[in-house]
């Protein structure tokens, strides 16, 4: 479908109607910073569940997406860390979830090729752990590699500083972190920023995120970490 | 059995004989934990440039004015002094395991004396996940264990093998506890350095894997900077 050219700046219960039941999401930030607080609470609200969550982390029990999965709205996690959210080893221990764990630069790389347009790709990391276990390993010059797939979602959900009407995004600090790669890796592909500013006011050198690949846009609110950061 | 010592002086100890390593100009990436503590003693006149996984280098110590949308990997508010940048997390991970970084310290669960670590699961206990450190290990181009001697029940960690699920094999080049100083090279421990407290014998003891004994057995070096600062 093709995205409009100005994109539609809409309250954070609006956007998140376009999340389903059983999609799969991306969710940006690392640890408590650059996470879509405000779409992720409205999706909280919103009740929406049976969700495969693709994320960094899981943040905390009561911190951002971390919430999610406290209240049993997601089936299977894939992440790089999920030892700050005590709620994801329990239920991923006791059966009740799903968990991949990928690398973090694996995971961030997997992004980046769904994204990207490609089939996969070739990395060191992990090669003779139970990481490779299930998946091809390539020899090529005399170094193994493990050869690791792409990741999509119907859904992500990013975290930037300003954007303009047509969706441009920039970025605060080590806000970015996954949210430049996952707006490439999703059918729909919502901001949360600080403010929206008219188009021809950031300038294009700085400019990280394309506008092309954005859908809809929303307005930061005010809770404690989405005030903050 | 070891002697017991303050919980302070070992961390310090550790830290400080780490912080010696590092020459004029090298870029380092800092685990969690003691491996934090190695910038707080770099020798004076010594310039690093610090690396966050998160998307930072130039990493400098917390501001006068805390800013949640600048942080390190471990969570804490960080600085960038001038020169540096952020970045998303597929560069970070780019420039850790393109070899653009010199070296990288971490502490471990297990280490064997052919350089395997294991340090991001307990299977049927926790399961925090691997976050950075597989590509971390295998990206940088030294690996510096930062690690207590043993377990706080005494048991062995620098093991023959790994008992645990590995991080990766045969990365660490160093391993530095509050009594011993090991390197590995191709695949062979050597005892480098002791603290005067323990013996010989008592290293001997404490210690699974089988080691090389250097000539001359130094003391660790900076101790006793360390304990009388």
């Amino acid at each position: 479908m093709t995205k409009k050219i100005i994109k539609p700046v809409v309250s954070a219960h609006e956007a998140v109607q376009c999340v389903k039941k059983g999609d799969t999401i991306m969710v940006g930030g690392f640890n408590y910073g650059g996470i879509p607080y405000t779409l992720v609470d409205a999706l909280y609200e919103a009740g929406t569940d049976e969700l495969t969550m693709i994320a960094n982390d899981t943040a905390y029990e009561n911190v951002g997406h971390g919430k999610l999965v406290a209240a049993g709205r997601i089936k299977k996690v894939i992440a790089s860390h999920v030892g700050l959210n005590k709620k994801t080893g329990e239920y991923y221990n006791s059966g009740k979830m799903e968990l991949e764990l990928s690398p973090q630069g694996t995971f961030v790389e997997r992004i980046r090729a769904g994204g990207f347009g490609l089939g996969g790709f070739l990395t060191p990391t992990g090669v003779g752990t139970i990481v490779e276990e299930g998946k091809q390993v390539l020899e090529v010059n005399g170094r193994k590699y493990i050869l690791e797939l792409p990741l999509r979602a119907d859904v992500a959900l990013v975290r930037a500083y300003k954007a303009d009407r047509m969706g441009n995004l920039i970025y605060k600090g080590t806000n970015r972190n996954f949210n430049p790669a996952m707006a490439t890796a999703a059918d729909i592909v919502i901001a949360e920023v600080d403010s929206v500013v008219d188009v021809g006011e950031l300038d294009p050198d700085v400019i990280v995120t394309q506008g092309i690949l954005i859908d809809m846009l929303v307005v930061k609110g005010g809770s404690y970490y989405a005030s903050r950061t | 059995m070891l002697p017991e010592l303050d919980e302070c002086v070992v961390k310090e100890r550790i830290a400080k004989r780490i912080a010696l390593e590092f020459t004029e100009g090298q870029v380092v990436n800092l685990g969690i934990g003691i491996p934090t503590l190695v910038s707080d003693y770099i020798p004076e006149g010594v310039h690093i440039i610090f690396q966050a996984e998160n998307g930072a280098i130039g990493v400098g110590p917390a501001p006068a004015e805390p800013d949640l949308r600048c942080i390190g990997a471990g969570g804490r508010i960080i600085s960038i002094l001038p020169g540096g940048s952020f970045f998303a997390s597929d560069t970070s991970f780019g420039l850790i395991r393109g070899g653009h970084v010199d070296a990288t310290v971490l502490g471990t669960l297990e280490v064997s004396q052919t350089g395997d670590i294991a340090n991001w699961v307990v299977p049927g206990k926790s399961v925090p996940g691997m976050g950075g450190a597989m590509d971390l290990v295998v990206g940088a181009k030294k690996v510096y264990i930062a690690t207590t001697h043993t377990t706080k029940k005494g048991a062995a960690k620098i093991l023959k093998k790994c008992t645990l699920p590995l991080t990766a094999v045969g990365v660490a080049s160093m391993v530095v506890t509050e009594f011993a100083v090991f390197t590995i090279e191709n695949g062979r421990m050597t005892l480098i350095e002791k603290s005067p407290e323990v013996t010989l014998e008592q290293i001997r003891e404490h210690t699974e894997a089988e080691f090389d004994v250097a000539d001359p057995l130094l003391p660790i070096k900076g101790m006793e900077v360390a304990e009388s600062a």
